[in-house]
């Protein structure tokens, strides 16, 4: 399912993509910031659908302002409610439809291996854009370049990652990337209740990677090259002593920054609700609405990869 | 006991005791015209107890679906009342319409014409997990 020559181009989950795919996607990236006037008319004529059966405003906005500042038209749905699914349609007579309409599809749809099922239907590319809480491999692209760009390499490093590890797909995924790269090590920050599954210690254990669980974030701090924040529900707590026990420690302020290094980059896959407090946003550090930016670089690269034009 | 020998047709050797009605049933072997012999609970030198189907034609078999069920099924191939053909199995990398994804989240659920495709994700265990939402099957 992989980026590769003569054959039909998707992305479905992030490691359909090897590393040497992923390193040809952020030097495309790379390209298109150093030089975006270069990028402005290259999909002229090309046509993107964003089917999105089930909302996603931020990923759709960004798929759709990557696909028109590479001069390319979009055209597509926001919620299953306007679209035939409403009707009792199926995923693979939608897709055989919309890919007579366009050049690449990408689909968010809360059902697990809806993308999938659209890429054996059509001979359009299909991005999955989220499906359900299996994989969101756009959001882990970001992540790379985001990383990528702030530290100016993937190895060598130690990423903290915070929050709901048990349920966030977003960290599953990014520790399945990031393992693959040299010498990375990762420090799991979580209450007890959610730490990261069975299946993704023993995938880390069988990779030979470096990792740690701590409850503090204090703890760690001076330890970390990157933070990686997610949000802490409250509703996943087994009760309230717990999480007004807990909660303090998954937030992050300036006090917690103290003994943080001064090249610290903090990530979050955003939405943010009180998760890092608002003064952080004035802290070089924090490069969570850069991260926003990358998104969109790198979903443009992705577009220009599947289409075969990059 | 005796059961004839077949003459032209096939030989499951070395089923685990007591499957030999499920693979009949996985088969199909209800449907076919021919002699189709089951003996159930046989002494193996190699296993202790074992199961063997004879059936006297030469059919198509459902690889996939014998090596899931029993990876140490020996099929063998007899024509003219000689042995022509001995195939060992092994448990099958994927399995297409063989087993049933139970999530209720996984796109097969609802899809229409969804095949249920599943992949052999750890030999050792002999887990599988569906093809589409990574969920485990899990046996029973």
């Amino acid at each position: 399912m992989g980026i590769k020559e003569n054959e039909v181009r998707n992305l479905i989950k992030i490691t359909d993509l090897s590393v040497e795919e992923i390193d040809e996607l952020i030097g495309i990236a790379n390209d298109i910031i150093a030089d975006p006037e270069a990028y402005i008319d290259i999909c002229h004529g090309k046509i993107m659908a964003t089917l999105f059966f089930e909302p996603s405003t931020r990923t759709r906005l960004s798929f759709t302002s990557a696909m028109m500042s590479l001069g390319g038209q979009v055209l597509g749905f926001s919620e299953a409610a306007s679209s035939s699914a409403a009707k009792g349609e199926s995923v693979s007579d939608t897709v055989r439809t919309v890919g007579a309409y366009s050049d690449i599809i990408a689909m968010r749809h809360p059902k697990e291996g809806a993308p999938l099922i659209a890429s054996e239907r059509t001979t359009v590319p299909i991005i999955n854009a989220g499906d359900g809480g299996h994989f969101h491999p756009t959001q882990t692209l970001t992540d790379l370049l985001t990383i990528s760009e702030v530290k100016g390499h993937l190895g060598d490093m130690t990423i903290g990652l915070c929050g709901d590890l048990c349920f966030g797909r977003t960290v599953h995924s990014l520790i399945e990337a990031m393992m693959r790269y040299e010498n990375v090590r990762f420090v799991l920050i979580s209450p007890r209740e959610l730490r990261i599954p069975k299946y993704m210690r023993e995938l880390m254990d069988s990779n030979g990677a470096e990792w740690k669980e701590v409850e503090r974030m204090e703890d760690v701090m001076s330890e970390l090259d990157i933070l990686y924040m997610t949000r802490v529900q409250r509703e996943r707590f087994f009760n309230e002593e717990d999480y007004v026990r807990l909660k303090d420690s998954y937030i992050l302020d300036m006090d917690k920054l103290a003994d943080a290094k001064e090249d610290l980059a903090i990530l979050h896959p955003l939405p943010r609700v009180n998760e890092i407090a608002v003064e952080v946003d004035d802290d070089p550090r924090a490069k969570y609405f850069d991260q926003v930016l990358y998104g969109r670089y790198i979903r443009m690269a992705l577009i220009l990869r599947l289409l075969g034009i990059k | 006991m005796n059961v004839d020998g077949v003459s032209t047709g096939i030989v499951l050797d070395h089923i685990q005791a007591g499957k030999s009605m499920e693979i009949y049933k996985l088969l199909k072997l209800d449907e076919l015209d021919c002699s189709v012999a089951i003996i159930q609970n046989a002494v193996s030198t190699k296993y202790g107890r074992k199961d063997i189907i004879k059936i006297d034609e030469r059919i198509e078999l459902d690889m996939d679906v014998l090596g899931y069920v029993d990876p140490n099924i020996t099929i063998n191939l007899v024509k003219d009342g000689k042995l022509e053909l001995k195939t060992h199995l092994e448990l099958p990398e994927t399995l297409t319409n063989v087993l049933e994804c139970k999530n209720p989240r996984c796109i097969t659920s609802v899809e229409q014409g969804a095949k249920q495709r599943f992949y052999l994700a750890d030999k050792e265990k002999k887990i599988y997990r569906c093809a589409y939402c990574d969920v485990e099957h899990e046996n029973k």
